[in-house]
């Protein structure tokens, strides 16, 4: 759920970064948290991370300049993708304003994002929040693995599962160099705030 | 669940309150935060030498109820009615207000967490009219 703060002209929203485990969702975070001027971000909060699983969220606060007079601020957060944490991605969950599913192209791992995005449908149903009205985009991470000799999934399988009935943008990525990370969040920043901005009728938000 | 849309008029009557209610019982810091970790009011802090950051104390105070809340449901309860946690010089009260904020308060061993209790009693239903209507 956004604050929308007339009083000092700002906007913020909550965007949350969804996808089974080791897809890559912190690495996206740290990629934008490195390569961001200090003024425009907050402190990135890691909490509870098992080597680098994510056991409860990460949390990066972002200012990402003014759009019709207001100044917006984005955190974006990462769920723990591991199956047994669903309790806790539901409630990281809550009351967020834009998501991203990022998805894993090894072979192997096709069921696991299949299942990621059902989790992510009953998740939010459990918060009220229908996916098919909700701000979405998909990174189609870890392209580099395509050069690979380990088996992938091309793009087109990738949209055949997962995008078929969503029918958003998508982004290939590596998010270990950040090939496509920032083209992600600035297509599910705009999405999100022009999503906010007409359900208040702030105007003229493109 | 709803945005907030905060005014300059409801921003100042309910920092008046807080500051009026809390901040002069000796209260440290008070923030009114919404269940998602939205700050939507923060007083006090300024006459503190310690500075807390507020954007990550409101998301992790709101994960951590938001837990709380589950683990309370999983034997039985609503909710827990008392959310404090005792410090060795600060102590923090998690006060809920109407149906999506919660007002946390930070202070030391000179005020009575029953005092704190009261006063985030006695201001949980203003601040929810104000911000909830
Ligand atoms: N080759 C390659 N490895 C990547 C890429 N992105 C992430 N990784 C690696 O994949 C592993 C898991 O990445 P994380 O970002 O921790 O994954 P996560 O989605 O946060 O995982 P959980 O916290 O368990 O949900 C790490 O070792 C990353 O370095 C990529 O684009 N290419
Ligand atoms: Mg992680």
């Amino acid at each position: 759920m956004a604050l929308i703060d007339l009083s000092k002209k700002e906007v913020h929203c909550k965007v949350v970064y969804y996808g089974p485990g080791r897809c890559g969702k912190t690495t996206n975070l740290l990629y934008i948290h490195k390569a961001m001027d200090d003024k425009d971000r907050g402190k990135m909060l890691t909490i509870d991370t098992k080597g680098d699983r994510t056991l409860f969220f990460d949390l990066l606060p972002l200012n990402l300049g003014k759009i019709s007079g207001f100044d917006i601020r984005i955190q974006l957060y990462t769920v723990p993708g591991q199956v047994m944490y669903e309790a806790t991605r539901s409630l990281v969950l809550k009351g967020c304003d834009g998501l991203v599913y990022v998805a894993d192209p090894l072979k192997v791992r096709q069921e696991r994002n299949i299942e990621g995005l059902e989790d992510l449908r009953r998740n939010l149903e459990k918060n009220h929040l229908d996916l098919s009205k909700m701000p979405i985009v998909l990174q189609y991470n870890k392209r580099d693995l395509c050069d690979t000799p380990v088996p992938t999934l091309s793009i087109e399988e990738l949209e055949q599962d997962l995008n078929s009935q969503l029918n958003t943008s998508y982004f290939e990525a590596t998010a270990t160099t950040g090939v496509g990370v920032f083209e992600t969040l600035s297509e599910i920043t705009k999405k999100t705030v022009r999503y906010v901005a007409e359900k208040h009728l702030l105007t003229n938000v493109d | 669940m709803a945005d907030f849309v905060i005014t300059a008029q409801s921003q100042e009557k309910a920092g008046s309150l807080i500051v009026n209610s809390l901040i002069n019982a000796g209260v440290k810091t008070a923030l009114l935060i919404d269940s998602a970790g939205n700050v939507l009011a923060n007083c006090g802090h300024e006459q503190q030498d310690l500075d807390i950051d507020a954007i990550s104390l409101a998301a992790l105070a709101a994960a951590s109820l938001a837990a709380t809340s589950q683990i309370a449901k999983l034997i039985g309860e609503d909710d827990f009615s008392l959310l404090f946690h005792k410090g060795k010089n600060g102590n923090i009260h998690f006060g809920r207000v109407g149906e999506e904020l919660i007002l946390i308060t930070i202070f030391g061993d000179d005020v009575s967490l029953g005092l704190i209790r009261c006063r985030v009693a006695e201001l949980a239903d203003t601040l929810a009219q104000i911000f909830e209507g």
